[in-house]
């Protein structure tokens, strides 16, 4: 049974309203009047498009927004949508914006959905983000259909991504899932996403939604937790990605703290599943792959390495309590390399992150610490990364993950070993 | 003369025997309890250790950080030196029984002294501990904090926050056993305001990009400083 104490009164009565659908989408919203409009006309058009002839729901599970979002959601509409349901004509479509109850955040908007898709017995999910510029109709069909139509309970977005951006997913996050899990999910922390009700229904069922964890890493702990209880999981291709600007002063570390944190944290809940697996399974895809042209990132990679150069030096007495003595040696010698010969190889790279894993696991230091030490070099492996693909086309990219992600499963022994080694006894 | 020098001497002998027979008790007393001592001691020690190896408390000390400080001290693990601090504590308790067993006053009188004074011995001990934990976490959040936020001297910030702990602490321990209180005084109103600072400039560091933004709105950036800041601009990791 649904637990409907997570929903506020007027939440239940509009969903009352509803019945029972066949699709459920969502938009968990907090402030997003900027950009909600456009991904709310975008999930409008993709329902009469195609699903017209199945009963379909849009539900804005809102954080207390004081800009008038939510308003925004109610009234944004197709300017020709009527001449769209006169071809498509829709059987069912409700619109259901409430605030939720509990802390603002994105636990308890996701929780939110999941109790809506339990009590209108839904039978595919997708949840969007309401930031993303670059949203289309087809969105909603790639990521419902798999699960709608293919029986796949759980479809993670594949985006085509200006070159460089999300290095810490490619480089960390996705290549460290596919050892450990062995499913080859290359965005296992976006925000939109397609999954099956019953897949809703068993996340609601774990013990999960009061720990610290599902601040931002619920996206992660949603992937690993179904790869581990054994859901069909499937990548949809959406197109590009385009997000609004970061803010000026992105907070790295504490981006690092709460994925990075997120993925170390799962890794420990389920090591009776990833200890004994070997090997791995690229997913099924589904979608058309094409390129647009994205304009490029700008980034001062002297600056980026002369800061390397001077904080891995004031590291080093937190470094020693976490990474072994040859690993910390590789690293220091990083420091004396001239700027275009600066590389942290791939099989240095994972070593740090199996290191900085294992020493996770064992609380080597307070573990916040620990997460914020691997910020400084991560962005060195950044540069290093940048600095050897400069004119690498993106398929040679792409490809140079996949290497990287073949060297993470190499390294998977050594991550076992280091991971179950007693704590203190394998320095 | 010479059987008063005799009986004088036979007097002090006999005296002297006297003492000593009485004395000898006493000071059997004393070794039986030194012994006694040693066992219960050794025993609390073991007890000791077995509870803490029940209760992981080497994972505990490892969490908090205080096996770093230990082994950078050249000190046994967390677990190990708590039983030998029972131990010892326990066995200087049986020691200084023994010695009121003897019976002499002036002894006693000490003996009485210091443990009325040993709480407080204790309480400064664990006030002293408690700082250099402190200011080991702290300092390493400072080195951290600067690190990430690139400034220059991260390692110098880093070893003021300790050095302001622990001097904190420590003026707290002696004022504990009321040692050199002016001195102890004075030197907590330094320590007060130079954590202050610390935690101005810590706030200052933390709150950068805050303020940033503030200043933004209220001074809006030209045209070149923002393509400058542009190019500095991290690619978003996610």
């Amino acid at each position: 049974m649904a637990e409907t104490a997570q929903l506020s009164d007027e939440f239940i009565r509009q969903l009352s309203a509803v019945g029972e659908v066949d699709v459920l989408v969502g938009i968990p919203t907090f402030n997003n009047k900027d950009t909600i409009e456009r991904v709310v006309r975008a999930v409008q058009i993709g329902l009469t498009k195609y699903f017209h002839r199945d009963r379909c729901v849009l539900i804005n599970p809102d954080g207390g927004s004081t800009d008038g979002t939510p308003e925004i959601f109610k009234n944004a509409s197709v300017s020709d949508f009527e001449i769209m349901l006169t071809s498509n004509p829709l059987r069912t479509f409700h619109r259901v914006s409430a605030p939720y109850h509990g802390i603002p955040g994105k636990e308890t908007a996701l929780r939110t959905l999941f109790v809506a898709a339990d009590l209108l017995r839904a039978k595919a999910c997708a949840i969007l983000s309401p930031t993303s510029l670059s949203v289309t109709p087809e969105w909603v069909e790639s990521l419902v259909r798999p699960v709608y139509r293919e029986n796949f309970d759980f479809v993670a977005p594949l985006y085509q991504r200006q070159k460089f951006d999300g290095l810490l997913v490619k480089g960390l996050l996705s290549p460290l899932i596919r050892a450990a899990y062995g499913a080859r999910v290359r965005e296992p922390v976006a925000s939109d996403l397609g999954l099956s009700g019953k897949l809703a229904r068993h996340f609601l069922d774990k013990d999960i939604w009061d720990q610290d964890m599902t601040t931002f890493g619920l996206e992660i702990w949603m992937t690993t937790t179904a790869i581990v209880d054994g859901f069909k999981m499937s990548e949809s291709f959406l197109g590009p990605r385009i997000q609004p600007a970061p803010q000026f002063g992105q907070d790295l570390p504490g981006t690092i703290r709460q994925v990075v944190g997120a993925l170390f944290k799962c890794l420990e809940m389920q090591e009776s599943y990833w200890l004994q697996r070997t090997g791995s399974e690229a997913l099924p895809t589904f979608g058309f792959q094409y390129d647009v042209a994205l304009e490029p990132l700008k980034l001062n990679l002297k600056n980026i390495l002369d800061n390397f150069r001077s904080n891995i030096d004031q590291l080093v007495p937190v470094l020693e309590s976490i990474l072994a003595p040859a690993t910390l040696a590789d690293v220091q010698k990083m420091i004396a390399l001239p700027d275009r010969q600066f590389r942290c190889s791939d099989e240095l790279w994972v070593k740090v992150v199996c290191e900085f894993a294992a020493a996770y696991h064992h609380s080597a230091i307070n573990r916040d610490h620990l997460l914020q030490a691997l910020a400084p070099l991560y962005r060195a492996r950044v540069s290093s990364f940048i600095l050897e693909n400069a004119k690498a086309p993106t398929a040679k990219l792409d490809q140079r993950f996949e290497e990287l992600g073949q060297v993470f499963e190499t390294q998977k022994p050594y991550l076992i070993d280091r991971w179950s080694a007693k704590a203190g006894g394998d320095r | 003369m010479k059987d008063v020098v005799l009986r004088s001497l036979n007097e002090t002998f006999g005296k002297f025997g006297d003492m000593l027979l009485q004395f000898l008790p006493h000071l059997l007393v004393m070794l039986i309890i030194f012994v006694v001592g040693w066992f219960v001691a050794l025993f609390l020690k073991f007890i000791t250790r077995r509870i803490f190896a029940f209760v992981s408390v080497s994972r505990l000390s490892k969490d908090a950080g205080i096996s770093q400080i230990l082994s950078k001290a050249d000190l046994p693990p967390a677990g190990d030196l708590f039983s030998s601090l029972v131990f010892w504590v326990v066995w200087f308790g049986f020691l200084l029984i023994g010695v009121d067993a003897l019976g002499v006053p002036e002894l006693q009188l000490e003996v009485g002294r210091f443990f009325l004074f040993l709480p407080q011995i204790f309480v400064a001990l664990l006030v002293l501990f408690g700082g250099l934990l402190a200011a080991n976490f702290f300092s390493r959040a400072a080195l951290l904090a600067a690190v990430n936020a690139n400034l220059p001297s991260a390692r110098a910030i880093s070893g003021f926050v300790r050095f302001i702990i622990i001097l904190l602490a420590v003026a707290m321990a002696l004022e504990q056993i009321a040692l050199a209180r002016s001195t102890v005084l004075i030197t907590f109103a330094i320590a007060f305001g130079a954590i202050m600072l610390a935690l101005a400039i810590a706030f200052g560091s933390g709150g950068r990009d805050a303020a940033h933004r503030m200043l933004d709105k209220m001074f809006p950036p030209s045209e070149p400083q923002k393509e400058e800041r542009a190019k500095q601009e991290e690619i978003s990791p996610l």
